[in-house]
């Protein structure tokens, strides 16, 4: 029986070993150790063995089974592993083939260049603020300081929808300033982007509707240094560490001291010269103008019921179009209200 | 404003140590921005004063001849002219071998008919210079120099070219700079050194009293703050000396003759234009200042007639207008070469009047240019005074006794008080009083002990800010200390913003690309998009002197902005476009002076794969992203603009809030578009009022989920939409969605029939489902179904 038993387990692993596959490893579990297999034929002959054999004979078939089963086991692995592989080779795919199309949207340049912006000044703490379009001359003018008469004021550059001059489109953000101020008591600080009009026909460098963005702070103790600090933190954040700015007086009706503020050239390094050529970004001057600024004026914060002893504030407005172009190089404000697919498509 | 800078380097602060570059820098960092600056020399290059040695005949033509010129260099050079007004000894200009002229003409050596010259002999106009310029010289033929001059000198400083010409930016608030000595004042500041000053002095003479000559009346008192006039007899009208001409010349403008010259030239240097009437054809010698009368001409020196109206204030003697106030003279009073009797007009006019009748009548001159900034009219006599100090000086005429000077207006004097606390507050500086005094003594603002007496040339210093602005530059803006703010406010956006901004990246997901178009269109638009004539879109803000017709009306509606950009998409051959816009529209509102500005949210896309579905279906994501209440859509056939078959209202939490559709072929076809044409317009105003609250946690379900499919026939007119909602109605609460997942129509149906099938998922939150509970849903729903729409099982 013992020599059954050790026949039955040689013949099983050569046989084992052979299979090749899931089906035919079935078969020869079947064939040693199913029911009417030849391991359980062996067993049934424990009977005839005497009370000392048995349980000798008993562990000896135990022991083959459990080989045989681990045999069939590890081979059933190995077998599986195989079909997997070859599968898997036959599912090799060209992965060079490019993605399933998605088509994503882009932003207008304008407004990427606006958001920037607008995340700038929301972190130094700047509630960003909207207003009317279609705005009275009160709000544009009167209560920014301009005066009757201001050449500003003119038909030939301000749009009117009123014979008497009173609504229009705003020129300008600055009635932001007056429409917060009233509403609002210090500490103010707000930004207002928005679109304005001015009587001008569009062509690269013109457009009778563009962009601005207008900020107001207005607390007791704002200085000047404050003015230029913030200026500074913006075009460091927007053109990096190393923009130069320089600030110039200006003339504004609704601040007092007004100021320019113009940043170096970037191609010429404020040299105005390219390769012995006049600089063409600067035209030679060395310094690009980016925007206005200046002290809120006295009279503009007393006409808002705010007291120009105890308070101080300070202003300034930018065209946005001028710093998307120059940060976006486009070199045609045209194209900006195109709205050419293949233009859309590089931003 | 142009200034020469040798002007006030020889009259008023000498800055010639200082380079063209440094002067610009610092003026513009002083606050006087430098527009161009050029060197007058920059145009000629190697042309120099020339001796015609000998002059013969060429040999082979009958107009030329062939020059030896002494230029200064040890050898005569040979130069052919076909000028025939040279003489031996003549002084002409000489330009040689590689020499420049205006106008980037480069000369070079040649040969004229077998004989070699060497440059060219040189004409005025060749020179950019005119008779005006140099009187004694010819028109056609070559300049032969009368001046104090030698040969190989460099032509560039016989014609006083050695100069810079500097083209300031002057701000409105300071009208002071539209002179040489307002801008001689900021430079002398701006280098810290003292100013020079002339008090024009006049002498007189035996020739009598202009009190019996001429009467000036002011009628016109609110347009004319002060009249002032002098005369001068026995002109003898000439051209001006050199040095005069050429600082007329290198400030652009021409000289004419003497007594003109001067006008310009008080003009140019105090700032205070004037003008000169020959007192022949001043009527019965009275000059009245006065508005025009209707449908009264004159004719302005420069040969036009302009019809003039009430409002525009005219120069006139007792029966006719002789010039038109502050812009331009009359051709009626004109200096001429016969004038002997000269009336001397040095006025303050009212700037916007000035600056509206030029507009008016379309003829923008230097002296409106000037008035319209509102000058100083305590300007007036001194500038006379000058003007008569330059005839004597000249010796051109003789002054008379007297001056008229009416004065309607002059500002009172002002003092200030000296804040140096306040303006260091304001600047962020720790500036020095004395320092303070200082800067503003060196701008000629007079301190005393704290107080400021404020110059009558300076209207714009009026508050502590504006003296705070005159330390602060003179400190420098770029030495004041940069410091950062940190405000205690929140920064941040509104709800509204929030919701545009998410809009955006949703919109930017789906595949559109943002657009910005312009707020006004043309009226022609609503036509275009077939809306009714009673359309109350039509009903617009009308802009009353716009561009032109094409932007003209505030927007009402944004859908033509979106096809306009679509079709020029198109007509770029782009074959598709997915864009939106986040657009403003401008409501007139009854009422009410402003009109609302609500903002729009409009799809328009054209292009393979687009189809009313694929539209709504990003709308509908659009949606969901933005959690909004339950949309829905209403098939309209009634908006013009849209296909009638393929369009719907769209309703969100049971308010309307825009369209979705195929843009109806006809509307394609006005933008020239024969493509499907999908638009989708939304309030995106009114869409922020139906935001579901933020989310919060509901427990996931814990029993399963039982799906049944139906799968329905019905009529082709029942809709989806009625078919959900009949579904919903009947199916209780188990109900938890219904999916549709085919639409089916052909063989094996009736004609006029469609299949539906929908998905129905059931689940209780309390138990598993038995197969009896989906069948009582679902034999409820079949129930409904055939009750109210006929519908069956297939």
């Amino acid at each position: 029986m013992k020599q059954q038993l050790e026949q039955i387990k040689s013949q099983a692993m050569a046989a084992l070993d052979a299979a090749q596959t899931p089906a035919a490893l079935d078969e020869l579990r079947v064939k040693f150790l199913g029911k009417k297999g030849e391991l359980t034929a062996v067993l049934k002959q424990m009977g005839k063995l005497s009370a000392e054999e048995r349980p000798v004979m008993g562990q000896l078939a135990n022991a083959v089974r459990a080989e045989i089963e681990e045999k069939l086991e590890t081979r059933k692995a190995a077998i599986h592993a195989a079909v997997l592989e070859a599968k898997l080779v036959q599912e090799a795919i060209d992965v060079t083939i490019p993605g399933t199309p998605v088509t994503m949207g882009h932003e207008h340049p304008m407004n990427k260049v606006l958001q920037e912006i607008k995340d700038i000044f929301v972190g130094m703490g700047y509630q960003i603020v909207d207003g009317p379009e279609v705005e009275l001359a009160s709000y544009n003018f009167t209560r920014l300081n301009i005066e009757e008469g201001h050449p500003s004021r003119d038909r030939s550059d301000t749009f009117y929808f009123t014979d008497d001059d009173a609504v229009l489109l705003r020129t300008q953000t600055s009635p932001m300033q007056i429409r917060v101020m009233e509403n609002a008591k210090p500490p103010i600080c707000i930004l207002a982007p928005g679109r304005v009009y001015r009587k001008d026909e569009a062509d690269a460098t013109h457009s009778p509707m563009f962009h601005q963005i207008e900020g107001l702070v207005v607390d007791e103790h704002i200085t000047m240094g404050n003015l230029k600090g913030a200026l500074e933190t913006l075009m460091k954040r927007l053109y990096g560490e190393d923009a130069v700015m320089r600030f110039r007086p200006h003339h504004f009706p609704f601040t007092e001291p007004s100021c320019e503020m113009d940043m170096q050239c970037h191609k010429c390094h404020g040299t105005g010269e390219v390769d012995g050529n006049v600089c063409s970004t600067c035209h030679g001057e060395g310094w690009i103008e980016l925007l206005g600024a200046g002290m809120v004026h006295p009279a503009v914060l007393e006409c808002c019921g705010i007291d120009p002893e105890k308070y101080s504030g300070f202003a300034f407005g930018m065209g946005l179009e001028r710093m998307a172009m120059r940060r976006t190089r486009i070199n045609d404000l045209r194209l900006i209200f195109d709205n050419d697919v293949r233009f859309l498509n590089q931003f | 404003m142009k200034l020469n800078r040798k002007w006030i380097n020889e009259e008023f602060v000498d800055l010639s140590a200082i380079s063209d570059k440094e002067f610009v820098d610092t003026m513009t960092i002083f606050g006087q921005k430098v527009e161009t600056y050029e060197r007058m020399d920059a145009e000629i290059k190697n042309v120099l004063v020339g001796k015609v040695v000998s002059i013969v005949r060429h040999e082979n033509s009958d107009h030329m001849w062939v020059c030896q010129v002494d230029v200064g260099q040890a050898e005569p050079v040979q130069i052919v002219t076909g000028a025939q007004n040279v003489k031996a000894g003549d002084l002409v200009p000489a330009a040689l071998h590689n020499s420049y002229l205006p106008g980037g003409i480069h000369i070079t050596k040649g040969k004229l008919r077998g004989e070699v010259s060497n440059g060219m002999l040189c004409s005025l106009k060749e020179l950019n210079l005119t008779l005006g310029d140099f009187p004694y010289a010819i028109e056609d033929g070559i300049w032969i120099i009368e001046e104090d001059c030698k040969p190989g000198d460099d032509i560039n400083t016989v014609i006083g070219n050695d100069d810079t010409v500097v083209d300031f930016e002057i701000t409105n608030n300071r009208p002071d700079c539209y002179s040489i000595i307002g801008l001689a004042r900021e430079a002398a500041a701006a280098f810290g050194k003292p100013m020079k000053h002339h008090e024009p002095v006049v002498q007189g003479s035996d020739a009598g009293s202009m009190y019996d000559k001429l009467d000036v009346e002011v009628p016109a008192d609110q347009l004319c703050n002060r009249y002032t006039a002098r005369m001068v007899a026995n002109v003898k009208i000439g051209p001006s000396p050199k040095w005069l001409r050429q600082r007329l010349r290198a400030n652009g403008i021409r000289a004419i003759n003497n007594i003109v010259d001067i006008t310009n030239y008080v003009m140019l240097e105090y700032g205070q234009p004037m003008h000169a009437f020959d007192y022949r054809y001043v009527s019965s010698g009275k000059i009245v200042v006065r508005e025009a009368e209707e449908g009264e001409t004159l004719t302005t020196l420069d040969g036009n007639v302009r019809s003039l109206k009430p409002g525009m204030l005219v120069i006139a003697d007792e029966n006719k207008p002789i010039g038109l106030a502050g812009i331009m003279g009359g051709e009626n009073s004109e200096i001429l070469d016969d004038t002997t009797t000269v009336v001397f007009e040095s006025a303050n006019f009212n700037g916007t009047s000035i600056r509206q009748t030029a507009l008016a009548l379309g003829m923008r001159t230097e002296s409106s240019g000037k008035f319209e900034k509102n000058l100083d009219p305590m300007m007036t006599v001194p500038a006379v005074q000058r003007a008569c100090e330059l005839v004597e000086l000249l010796g051109c005429g003789d002054v008379l006794d007297g001056t008229i000077d009416i004065v309607n207006y002059v500002p009172q004097s002002r003092t200030m008080e000296l804040e140096p606390e306040k303006i260091n507050a304001l600047l962020g500086t720790c500036i020095s009083e004395e320092k303070m005094v200082e800067y503003l003594k060196l701008l000629e603002i007079g301190v005393e002990d704290r107080t400021i007496h404020v110059p009558s040339w300076r209207p714009d210093l009026n508050l502590m800010a504006d003296i705070a602005e005159e330390v602060g530059r003179s400190y420098g803006y770029n030495e004041i200390p940069t410091t950062d703010l940190k405000m205690s406010t929140q920064g941040g956006y509104t709800p509204f913003m929030k919701l545009e901004n998410k809009t955006g990246v949703l919109c930017r997901a789906l595949g559109y690309s943002e657009i910005i178009t312009y707020s006004f269109v043309s009226p022609a638009i609503f036509d275009q998009i077939r809306l009714g004539a009673d359309s109350p879109l039509r009903n617009t803000l009308k802009i009353q002197n716009p561009l032109g017709e094409d932007t003209s009306v505030m927007r009402t509606i944004a859908l033509p902005s979106m096809l306009d950009i679509l079709s020029r998409n198109n007509a770029y051959q782009n074959k598709s476009a997915k864009l939106y816009e986040l657009a403003k529209i401008y409501l007139p509102v009854e009422g009410q002076v402003l009109p609302e500005e609500p903002k729009m949210l409009v799809l328009g896309t054209y292009g393979a794969g687009e189809s009313f579905f694929t539209i709504k279906g990003e709308l509908e994501a659009i949606f969901a992203g933005l959690r909004l209440q339950k949309a829905s859509y209403t098939a309209v056939s009634d908006n013009p603009s849209y296909h009638p078959g393929r369009c719907a209202k769209v309703t969100v939490g049971g308010e309307d809030v825009g369209y979705i559709g195929q843009v109806h072929p006809l509307v394609a076809a006005n933008y020239g578009m024969d493509a499907e044409v999908y638009c989708a317009e939304i309030s995106l105003t009114k869409l922020a009022e139906h935001q579901l609250p933020d989310p919060t946690y509901v427990p996931l379900p814990k029993y399963p989920t039982v799906s049944r499919d139906l799968s329905l026939i019905c009529e082709e007119s029942i809709t989806v939409a009625q078919v959900e909602d009949v579904i919903t109605a009947s199916a209780g609460n188990l109900l938890r969605s219904i999916r549709l997942f085919d639409i089916y129509r052909g063989t094996g149906l009736p004609e006029g029939k469609k299949s539906l099938a929908f998905s129905l998922e059931l689940r209780a939150d309390d138990r598993t489902l038995t197969d009896a509970d989906s069948e009582n849903v679902v034999s409820k729903v079949l129930a409904a179904l055939k009750d109210r729409l006929d519908i069956s099982l297939r």
